[in-house]
């Protein structure tokens, strides 16, 4: 009998421990939203681009250039989500580059509403392992973007496509690659 | 130290004389703390919940009967005085949501684990109760409540109509910026109650089986029901509370205006099918885990053998509890995984069938040179062996990445994890009802009913279900109340075999009202030699409180619980 004596205080420390594990499972729940973002970010997962500095993409021009040259045709889409009053697309529907060559694309948006709207762009790259191979130099969707009423401007983005693409089997037969830009409203 | 335990055991002695004194109906019933009334409360509440959810799935059937939609439209006219179609096919989406829901939360979830698992993890390990018996309560009523919020969410605006029309998944945009009203919310409130009660119910369990186990009871000698418990509850404790942060940021993300699965805001509506799976995949192993506890001691008892391989099949259900936690994206393979990715969960998944095909292989061998008894928990026990093989078949085609491309959302999915669950884990639970239902009322049922219920039920089910293979491999969509008419012929034949279904609960039924106005008194242990875990050493109900004195398990039987050295 002096076994069932022993239980209320054991029990509790193990009860303790358990809620500990509940809670911590609790966190890493909440924990998945930033390291989901950093996971894609880093892996180029699910179409995520990458961004470049400038003396990445030199280096990556000459080494395309030893590598002889190829070429790949890049496509490109721009539209807004819902309650966005704004008209945006792509000045040319597509560009064929050399691999590894900097290049540039122009997007055109024009706010159609009577007041200032502010928006950022979301974006990824179709298909989706081109991800980790498609960088950015400069792009207007880095920074959110305003328009006064009636306001049009022409959004540039400078781009390369990392030639360790030609590396990976999966890449094989890529021969286009579609950047989509979709336009949200801030705020 | 003499005196504590001296007064301890006075204390024991004393309330020995009045071990069945039982407290007046509500203080008994609505503020229980003793783990057998609160398995019987779980068990009742699963039985009402159950015919909710079955009675759902017929509307759905009927609707199902024909090309058009015949059923809805008339359906939201009564209910809601409305005409609209949209309204109707809204009430199509609720309808799915509600019998999901309502299955796995409220039906098959309380009655194996708060139901079975309450009633029978003390006796079998020789306990006196719970090891948090007010907490245990505290369980029961949360899913109580939670029921009811889901209930209430029918009757409240959910976007095109009233309710919540997410399917159970609860998917974002559609239980975001898709669902404007409270009823999602209130769907979202129901599955943060249920999932608070589980996550209690879960360190109650498992504190009792590591503390409370009766002296000589070593964890290799627990019977399989009490390891699958176990398994069980580890799991809920690990998965739940990810499912409750999900769905807390879906709840923000609707109310508060974060943007955690909102593109426009930087969020990912595939990191709540992520966050979800990797619930939701624990989370069939917990709806059918203490299914195989349960089967295993059918298959023993009626083989009059121990079951065969006793550490095999206790280890393999850690191995499928373990190995669960890391397939759940094969729920998601046309998300846009890459083929790397979707590689690895096909052959993770597959994986899964090596423990689950150990034991499919040793309940056989346990029956193999048995002395079989074909009782009505052993029919009903082979049923869900054959039934569970089937779904097992299909899981392992769908685990293939590159089939489910074309599998994905058709029927062939729906008629897996039916019969996984709806067959399988349904099927568990009528086996453990018939096994231990006289036990808990001490009435005998009448064996013929049972095997009456047990072969309708069976013809209706695989009627129901099977069809939806070919179905699905001819490319009908789920969640669609309406289909070209190609399909009709089987779906027909499918909602024949619903009402064959139905029938055969009208039988359970009558067995029920059998059992409690003219069933015989149950033996303690009324199925003979075969029976041998502790539960069968207690009379038949057991006494309002058991094992007041420990039993001692001694040395000598090793596989199968151990037995009691007399007292």
């Amino acid at each position: 009998m002096n076994r069932t004596a022993q239980f209320p205080e054991k029990n509790g420390r193990v009860a303790l421990i358990l809620l500990a594990v509940a809670a911590g499972m609790l966190a890493l729940g909440f924990a998945s939203v930033p390291l989901y973002r950093l996971f894609c970010q880093v892996t180029g997962f699910g179409g995520t681009t990458q961004r470049a500095t400038l003396a990445e993409s030199v280096t990556a021009e000459k080494l395309a250039q030893s590598a002889g040259g190829r070429t790949i045709s890049v496509r490109f889409d721009g539209n807004v989500s819902a309650g966005m009053p704004w008209t945006f697309g792509p000045e040319q529907v597509t560009q064929t580059v050399a691999i590894g060559r900097r290049n540039m694309a122009l997007f055109s948006a024009k706010n159609n509403s009577s007041v200032p709207v502010t928006g950022t762009a979301s974006f990824n790259v179709e298909p989706e392992q081109a991800g980790p191979y498609f960088n950015k130099i400069q792009c207007f969707c880095f920074t959110e973007q305003t328009l006064q009423p009636g306001q049009a401007v022409d959004m540039p983005v400078i781009y390369y496509v990392d030639p360790k693409a030609l590396d990976d089997p999966d890449m094989k037969g890529v021969e286009q690659i579609t950047l989509s830009y979709t336009f949200h409203r801030k705020g | 130290m003499a005196t504590t335990a001296d007064h301890f055991q006075a204390h024991a002695d004393e309330h020995h004389h009045d071990a069945d004194h039982k407290p007046g109906f509500f203080a008994r019933w609505f503020m229980s703390t003793n783990h057998k009334d609160i398995g019987t409360l779980y068990l009742i509440f699963a039985i009402f919940a159950g015919v909710i959810g079955g009675a759902i799935s017929g509307v759905m059937r009927a609707e199902l009967a024909d090309p058009g939609i015949q059923v809805l439209t008339p359906l939201v006219g009564w209910l809601y005085n409305e005409t609209d179609l949209d309204q109707a096919l809204h009430m199509w989406n609720v309808l799915i949501t509600a019998h999901g829901l309502i299955m796995v939360f409220f039906m098959v979830m309380p009655a194996m684990i708060g139901g079975f698992g309450n009633w029978f993890i003390p006796l079998m390990i020789g306990a006196p109760d719970m090891a948090f018996p007010r907490m245990n309560n505290v369980s029961f009523w949360l899913t109580f409540v939670a029921f009811i919020s889901l209930l209430l969410s029918s009757f409240v605006p959910g976007g095109t109509g009233l309710g919540a029309g997410t399917g159970w998944t609860v998917y974002a945009p559609l239980s975001t910026s898709g669902s404007v009203g409270p009823a999602v919310d209130f769907a979202i409130f129901s599955l943060h109650l249920a999932g608070a009660g589980s996550i209690l119910g879960a360190i109650n369990f498992i504190t009792t089986i590591l503390n409370m186990r009766a002296p000589g009871m070593t964890l290799h000698k627990m019977p399989l029901f009490v390891w699958s418990v176990l398994v069980t509850a580890f799991l809920l404790l690990l998965a739940l509370p990810v499912l409750a942060a999900a769905i807390t940021m879906l709840l923000t993300d609707r109310n508060f205006g974060t943007t955690f699965f909102d593109p426009a805001g930087g969020g990912d509506p595939v990191l709540y099918q992520h966050l979800f799976w990797f619930f939701g995949h624990p989370e069939v192993y917990i709806m059918i885990l203490p299914g195989f506890g349960m089967i295993s001691q059918i298959i023993a008892t009626f083989s009059r053998k121990p079951v065969f391989g006793y550490l095999g099949m206790a280890y393999a259900m850690v191995a499928i509890g373990v190995v669960g936690f890391v397939v759940w994206a094969h729920h998601m393979y046309v998300v846009g995984l890459n083929v790397n990715t979707k590689m690895y969960f096909t052959a993770a998944t597959m994986v899964i069938a090596v423990p689950t095909g150990i034991k499919i292989f040793s309940w056989i061998a346990t029956m193999w040179g048995g002395s079989l008894e074909f009782k009505s928990p052993m029919v009903w026990a082979l049923g869900f062996i054959f039934l569970f093989t089937v779904g097992g078949v299909t899981g392992v085609v769908l685990a293939n990445g590159g089939i489910d491309d074309y599998m994905h959302d058709t029927y062939y999915v729906v008629a897996h994890f039916h019969y996984v669950l709806s067959l399988g884990a349904v099927f568990a639970l009528f086996a453990g009802f018939y096994y231990w239902f006289p036990k808990m009322s001490g009435r005998m049922h009448s064996e013929m009913l049972a095997h009456i219920h047990f072969w309708i039920f069976f013809v209706g089910v695989n009627m129901i279900f099977f069809p939806m293979h070919f179905l699905g491999m001819d490319g009908m969509p789920r969640r669609i109340p309406d289909y070209p008419a190609a399909y009709a012929y089987w779906n027909q034949f499918a909602t024949v075999g619903y009402w064959i279904m139905a029938g055969s609960m009208l039988v359970f039924f009558a067995n029920m009202l059998y059992a409690f106005t003219a069933g015989k008194k149950a033996a303690p242990n009324y199925w003979g030699e075969g029976a041998t875990t502790l539960e069968w050493t207690l009379t038949s109900p057991p006494p309002y409180h058991q094992f007041e004195t420990l039993p001692v398990i001694d040395d000598v039987d090793h596989d199968h619980g151990g037995t009691v050295a007399p007292a």
